[in-house]
């Protein structure tokens, strides 16, 4: 008899591992126009960007530039399609979700595409677009699609002779600009809570990063989802960007970013219609490693996240404190491992490590790790661009590293590991929690007792036990502080999506029975 | 019989026909479950079930993933099943494409989403604590569904029940075990793993209480007459304590004001009590009409009954098939019988057809009065009975003098009318100015004896859960 799966009916299963998957070749980038309605525009000014391959520094296309003028066709187009008694906000609920799940099967069927286009634009390893990116892009889609019908209100019991009630309504039309470090990820976790509540949505894609966000326009449209639903408007933050967030004919606004311009979008939200404001902005995210831990799962939790996308994550694990007895193992095994890091082109399935995204932020990281060197910093690996290569940075370890220094408070967004030795909990607590920012942060030890009080005292919107970066769509994520406003994911997003109706309906006096 | 994704012959060696209702001719035979299949499916679902199996290790998110597929299939398969369920139970086919499969795609749809969403809690507790709850499998959860809605019914329990994931033993109707089994095959296709789900055709009496007094299984879940639901309720109290909830008989009322929208009124009470040939829990077999219309209803009832088409089920036009069994067929004659004896007036219909096959007429009374057998009884058949009322007062209180309490209607174009009768009837769905209008979206039971807890919507889910606390000293507690 077959036993919980092992066996079925007598036949054992083959175990050999699947292929990587290969990049695709893409000879022609089919989608570089202004999405909305459903429909290709070219730019009302006429404009077109360029989008760069980082890795190679060579352009891939030429994008339209969507302005003032295009963000106001698409916000009509967004309005129309919202409007009561149109066919997005007559549409079942379950026909929602059933359309959200259609996208995630068409972004399932454009994985290699997707994940290959993302990789040129982006300058990340392919295998990581398609293992990471592309399956959280679909599995968030296919959350959502799961929560379309059941957005419930309540009845509840007021005083009096009253019927009361409320209605979880759509907000209406939702801005959102999304950042270049997770292009299609973001703009899944955008447009999946902001569908699935029945908004519809302006959204802008980073200006180095436009292509996959257009890609999915078409499938978008593929799907069924109506004309006017889902509007895709690539251009600049200072143009296209603040276009939106002071629109009188938005709703709300989301936004993922830097901490900088989170603060002027949240002050034109204001200025405007105070339109409804979520924001993601940046981190300093602290690492505690005690001594109890698992020492080796610890340094290795602790690279991935200070290394991964090159650095480029808003939970970037760029502070990790390590208790006094282990701190010098700890610097070892970390300069040890970071030896096993691959940097190549990131088409290669070796390559664990690409570029940074443009020349501004590479500049930006060298001038960071050069004030590391300045204050005193020991550097202990990297520190340096790779010679001949472009945008490539090599990936850098600090130790003995003081609080005061840059590198220790302000978000260097690159490939930098920041160590620095702590004594008791009491002391590493408060100086972890000693920053504006609390995105996320990560406690390593094997006690049950230090894991519950540690994560409990951490100021910040995700605590990590013993992993880094174990995100999921169904788990909320947002940042206390400045890090943010809000939250995304899970259940939480859709209170960030839905504007709350309360009905009350009086009850004639003659009829109390 | 469908166990560990494997096809079993009974251990018995026994086997049952099942017929085709609107011919009364034998469809085929199935193998019969009893109480020694009950013990290896018990076995084989609780090996499923076991800590760090493929089902309890896998993903919230991957069972949802496998209930879609499931949909999917249904899907693909669903004129097929359509076909067969209309054969097996005498349904006419495009109810039974439209309504059945419809209904039966999405519930599996709806279930799925919730998959990856069952939420426990955290609890700021008293003291020097950390406290969180886990909603949990319960286990082993038997199932018993009815004939009138097969493959509906099927997947109103399997849906929350793996969604949240638990093991089932599902025993279908021994009038139409057939389509039960197809999604046997479709569950293994889905890729579900071994003995999540099990599929035992048999009787009530044999495999069905076997089901209910074992001492394996955590839960029973019961969908058919009060009568029988008070015998598994009393069978799990004495064998192990296992949960029950059970969806039982009614005798819903329906409430006619006169200033409601006539014609939509007349149209939705004949088919409140009419569809699935009179063969719903929900069938609205009390219709109270206020004087002033009344007999203007009546009049415009019996004219729509009489328009009613009874034939074969995949003619197209029919909008009437047979009863289940002969059985049922005979059950709904006597009553008719008992309302013409008790002084009921026999507006049209009454009897069989002269044809091969379980059909009655479609049966229209009026001036029926409360006390009378088909004024209190559930009769499950084509028999539709119209009161006449004064006052609201009055027709709310007739409308609760019963020990059901499944579903009610209420037609009026009066908002105070409305909001009123529907808080003060005692019913688990109140429908306002429409009908039998079920999704499953929305929780489903009864009151009184029509039922204990409810099924669908996020409310079923509760049902499928056991909620364990876990609580953790730790030092520092700060709110």
């Amino acid at each position: 008899m077959a036993q919980n799966g092992t066996i079925e009916n007598g036949v054992t299963r083959n175990t050999s591992p699947p292929p990587l998957p290969q990049p695709v070749k893409i000879p022609e980038i089919k989608h570089t126009k202004i999405f909305i309605n459903n429909e290709w525009h070219t730019s009302i000014k006429g404009k077109k960007f360029p989008t760069i391959n980082p890795a190679t520094g060579v352009k891939i296309c030429d994008v339209e530039e969507a302005d003032k003028a295009d963000v106001d066709e698409a916000v009509k187009a967004a309005r129309a399609a919202g409007q009561r008694g149109s066919e997005w906000r007559r549409m079942d609920t379950s026909s929602r979700g059933r359309l959200l799940h259609r996208l995630a099967d068409l972004l399932e069927r454009e994985r290699a595409v997707l994940a290959t286009l993302e990789s040129m634009d982006t300058g990340k390893p392919f295998l990581h677009a398609f293992f990471v990116d592309l399956d959280g892009s679909i599995k968030t889609l296919r959350y959502y699609a799961g929560w379309t019908d059941k957005i419930h209100g309540k009845t509840m019991p007021v005083d009096e002779n009253f019927v009361c009630f409320t209605k979880h309504e759509p907000v209406g039309v939702c801005g959102a600009i999304i950042p270049w470090n997770f292009p299609l990820l973001m703009f899944s976790w955008k447009i999946a809570p902001a569908l699935a509540c029945g908004n519809t949505v302006v959204i802008k894609p980073a200006e180095q990063t436009p292509l996959t966000a257009l890609h999915v326009g078409a499938l978008i449209k593929e799907a069924g989802f109506p004309p006017g639903v889902v509007n895709i408007v690539p251009g600049f933050g200072s143009t296209a960007g603040a276009a939106i967030a002071s629109h009188m004919n938005i709703d709300k606004v989301a936004f993922t970013g830097s901490t900088e311009v989170g603060q002027l979008i949240k002050a034109e939200a204001a200025k405007s219609n105070l339109k409804r404001v979520t924001l993601e902005l940046g981190g300093k995210n602290p690492c505690i490693v005690f001594a109890d831990s698992d020492l080796q799962s610890a340094v290795e939790e602790t690279q991935k996240g200070a290394f991964f996308n090159q650095g480029q994550a808003c939970t970037a694990a760029s502070r990790v404190y390590v208790e006094e007895q282990v701190y010098d193992e700890f610097v070892r095994l970390s300069v040890e491992r970071a030896k096993n890091i691959v940097i190549g082109d990131p088409m290669e399935p070796q390559t664990s490590h690409g570029p940074q995204i443009d020349q501004h932020q590479f500049d930006k990281i060298l001038a960071l790790v050069d004030s590391g060197k300045r204050d005193g910093a020991k550097l202990e690996c990297g520190g340096c661009a790779v010679e001949d290569r472009g945008l490539f940075i090599h990936p850098t370890i600090f130790s003995d590293i003081k609080d005061h220094m840059r590198i220790a408070k302000e978000e260097i967004f690159g490939p930098v590991q920041c160590i620095m030795k702590f004594k008791t909990q009491e002391e590493v607590i408060d100086r972890a929690n000693s920053s504006q920012y609390g995105l996320t942060a990560a406690v390593f030890t094997c006690n049950i007792d230090r894991a519950l009080s540690v994560s409990a005292a951490l100021e910040a919107g995700t605590v990590w036990v013993n992993c880094y970066n174990a995100l999921h769509a169904q788990a909320p994520f947002g940042g206390y502080k400045m890090s943010g406003n809000g939250r995304e994911l899970g259940e939480y997003a859709l209170a960030e999506y839905t504007e709350v109706k309360a009905i009350t309906i009086r009850l004639s006096e003659q009829l109390k029975l | 019989i469908f166990i560990n994704n494997e096809w079993h012959d009974s251990v018995s060696g026994k086997v049952f026909t099942t017929y085709n209702p609107a011919t009364g001719e034998k469809i085929c035979d199935v193998q019969e479950a009893d109480k020694a299949d009950v013990d290896k499916a018990v076995q084989a679902a609780r090996s499923a079930f076991s800590l760090g199996s493929v089902w309890r290790k896998m993903d919230a998110s991957e069972r949802g993933r496998l209930l879609f597929k499931l949909a999917d299939l249904v899907e693909r398969d669903s004129a097929y099943l359509a076909t067969l369920e209309s054969l097996d139970s005498g349904k006419p086919f495009l109810p039974s494409f439209f309504v059945d499969l419809q209904g039966t795609i999405k519930t599996f749809r709806y279930f799925a989403g919730w998959a990856d969403k069952i939420h426990g809690s955290t609890i700021p507790t008293d003291g020097e604590y950390f406290t969180l709850t886990r909603h949990e499998p319960i286990g082993v959860c038997g199932q018993i569904v009815p004939w009138n809605f097969p493959l509906v019914m099927t997947a109103w329990k399997l849906g929350p029940a793996l969604s949240c994931g638990n093991t089932v033993i599902l025993k279908p109707a021994e009038q139409t075990p057939l389509t039960c089994l197809y999604i046997g095959a479709l569950i293994k296709e889905a890729g579900f793993p071994p003995g999540v789900v099990n599929i035992l055709p048999g009787y009530g009496p044999t495999a069905g209480a076997a089901i209910a007094s074992h001492m394996g299984i955590d839960k029973v879940a019961f969908t058919g007459s009060t009568e029988v639901g008070k015998l598994i309720q009393e069978a799990a109290g004495k064998s192990n304590l296992k949960r029950v909830t059970l969806e039982l008989g009614g005798k819903s009322p329906n409430i006619i004001f006169a200033d409601a929208d006539f014609e939509l009124a007349v149209e939705q009470a004949h088919q409140g009590v009419f569809f699935n040939n009179g063969q719903c829990c929900t069938a609205g077999s009390r219709i109270f009409v206020e004087e002033p219309i009344y007999d203007e209803f009546v009049r415009r009832s019996v004219e729509r009954a009489r328009r009613r088409t009874l034939g074969n089920p995949f003619d197209p036009t029919t909008e009437q098939g047979p009863q289940v069994s002969v059985e049922q067929q005979r059950r709904v004659l006597e009553m008719i019988q008992s309302g013409i004896t008790e002084g009921a007036k026999l507006e049209c219909g009454g009897k069989a057809p002269p044809s091969k096959g379980f059909f009655v007429e479609p049966t229209v009374f009026s001036d029926v009065q409360d006390h009378m057998r088909i004024a209190k009884e559930e009769i499950f058949g084509p028999v539709q009975q119209i009161m006449k009322f004064k006052t609201i007062e009055e027709v709310i209180e007739r409308a609760n003098d019963t020990e059901y309490g499944l579903a009610a209607a209420v037609f009026t174009r009066d908002l105070n009318k409305a909001m009123t009768v529907s808080a003060a009837v005692q019913a688990g769905t109140v429908w306002i100015n429409c009908y039998n209008a079920l999704t499953c979206q929305c929780p489903f039971g009864g009151f009184k004896m029509s039922g204990n807890g409810r099924e669908l919507g996020e409310i079923g889910l509760k049902e499928y859960t056991e909620v364990k606390t876990i609580t953790m000293k730790m030092s520092g507690k700060n709110s």
